[in-house]
């Protein structure tokens, strides 16, 4: 419906005196109302975005006062394990899969903002002391489903490589391309986020994010990058494949 | 049969009733428009791995997209995750308003409103002549008021359940976890919307002159009210009833609303 020729029709009628006063502001107030429900589905004017950018950036900060790292997801007892119905997803064409013959051997680097920065093979990152858990995945999609994850906290990564004062952001950055989300630390050292090297105890198979993936109940899955490579701590965000395009950065459960 | 009641001093509702009335009826469009775009990002309820969701028989189907606002799932959340500040914020100042001076009493029921309630139905249903006498709002309103409250109520807490399941984890799990809370944060926008969609109507077909009263205040009790008309749905659509087919005790309205979307 458009308000714009009716809207000129109705005045030059009121200008003839064939519609009153009443009936000229009853038919201008539907015919406003019709084109603000016709632009209904349009994102809306730039100024009501930016309105809406400032908001979400109100909204980041309370639900930063919001996280406790001590609140954990413990998968709902009694809900089933989706298993292989676990929802897959990459950004590339194909299933990303990581050839050593083409890249040489795939390391995890745990760089940036810290004293000793390091990278380890897969092998060295199963050695360290894995925490096993079932819990929630939450999509921005609004399903959620459970599964056990098996890997290492980020928190002993961060421990290992001795975290700068200033280290306040996390990036995760994948082989898929050019996949990555960066964090904030307190939600990256939660205990439930988990560099995850197994799903139901089976090493990650291609569709889930192999060889390793990050994986926490207390951020949305886009967050959670797959195909992991490198996690570097920062000083700033430093925003990510989702949060670039539209979804709210913070994106915490 | 009520006695005239004398006539009103000031407005019928007072001016943060009809603001925050507007503000809700704005502010809720837009959450449950951008809310159905949410939803339409993942139209089911059922969990991958699951059995099929028994509460919602159309599971997967989309919410046609007229019906939705933001474009995208990102811009949806936005729109979502802003305007609920309003919303609460607007609840917060009509809320304080009903709890001043036991405001509250015009638009939650009392024990005995059942009674009354089957009396106005019974009015509407033309098995009883007289409209009965009310307060400001008669029983049914009073009940459906109360009843868009208690969604609202619902629709804030499943929604903090499901924006933050695991940092308010002990609310998600109060209404049987996040699969359930999510269900009965879109239940609950239903029956509001039946809720809204049904006050709406009735508004046009029984009582035209509350759109004036809700927006600039100005009612004549005495002339105007349902009671005072004798009011039943569409009666004022209806041509005027000669006297001589007319009922004897029901007062005529002096003045009949020209048309639906009187001021």
């Amino acid at each position: 419906m458009s308000g714009g020729p009716l809207r000129t029709l109705l005045a030059r009628e009121h200008a003839a005196g064939r519609v009153d006063r009443r009936d000229f502001l009853r038919l201008s107030t539907l015919l406003a109302g019709g084109a603000l429900l016709a632009g209904c589905n349009a994102r809306g004017p730039a100024e009501v975005r930016s309105l809406l950018r400032a908001v979400g950036r109100g909204n980041e900060r309370i639900e930063r006062w919001l996280f406790d790292p001590d609140r954990r997801d413990d998968g709902d007892p009694g809900r089933r394990v989706a298993g292989a119905r676990f929802p897959s997803y990459f950004v590339s064409r194909t299933v990303p899969i990581w050839d050593p013959a083409m890249r040489g051997e795939w390391r995890l680097t745990v760089d940036g903002a810290v004293h000793r920065p390091f990278s380890l093979s897969l092998a060295e990152l199963q050695r360290m002391a894995r925490i096993r858990q079932r819990v929630n995945h939450y999509c921005v999609e609004g399903w959620n489903a459970t599964a056990i994850f098996t890997g290492v906290p980020v928190h002993a990564l961060a421990r290992l490589a001795g975290l700068r004062p200033d280290a306040a952001y996390v990036d995760f950055r994948s082989f898929d391309a050019g996949y990555h989300e960066s964090w904030d630390l307190d939600s990256a050292l939660h205990a439930q986020t988990l560099i995850v090297v197994a799903k139901e105890d089976r090493a990650l198979s291609p569709a889930y994010g192999a060889p390793a993936r990050v994986h926490a109940p207390v951020k949305l899955g886009y967050k959670n990058t797959k195909y992991l490579t490198h996690v570097t701590f920062g000083t700033a965000p430093t925003g990510g494949w989702w949060s670039d395009r539209g979804y709210e950065w913070y994106g915490g459960t | 049969m009520s006695a005239p009641r004398p006539p009103a001093v000031g407005p019928r509702h007072p001016v943060v009733v009809r603001l925050t009335h507007w503000i809700s009826a704005i502010a809720l469009t837009v959450m449950a428009a951008s809310g159905l775009r949410i939803f339409n990002a993942h139209p089911s309820f059922g969990r991958p791995g699951d059995p099929p969701f028994p509460l919602w028989p159309f599971e997967g189907t989309p919410i046609p997209v007229s019906f939705t606002l933001g474009a995208w799932l990102g811009g949806a959340r936005h729109w979502h995750f802003a305007m609920m500040w309003l919303l609460v914020a607007n609840a917060v100042v009509y809320l304080a308003h009903l709890a001043r001076h036991g405001r509250w009493r015009t638009v939650v029921p009392r024990h005995g409103d059942w009674r009354d309630a089957l009396a106005m139905a019974r009015f509407y249903l033309r098995l009883r002549h007289d409209h009965p006498a009310q307060g400001k709002h008669n029983a049914l309103q009073k009940q459906a008021y109360t009843a868009m409250l208690l969604c609202g109520a619902v629709l804030v807490l499943t929604g903090l359940a499901i924006w933050k399941p695991v940092t308010l984890g002990a609310l998600t799990a109060l209404f049987g976890g996040y699969t359930w809370a999510r269900w009965w944060h879109f239940a609950a926008m239903l029956a509001l919307g039946v809720l809204v969609t049904g006050h709406v109507l009735m508004v046009l077909v029984v009582d035209p002159y509350a759109l004036r009263a809700m927006t600039t205040g100005g009612y004549d009790e005495s002339r105007w009210s349902p009671v005072a008309r004798n009011a039943r749905p569409f009666q004022h659509w209806l041509p005027r009833r000669r006297p001589q087919d007319g009922a004897p005790t029901a007062p005529a309205a002096p003045l009949d609303p020209p048309t639906v979307v009187a001021p």
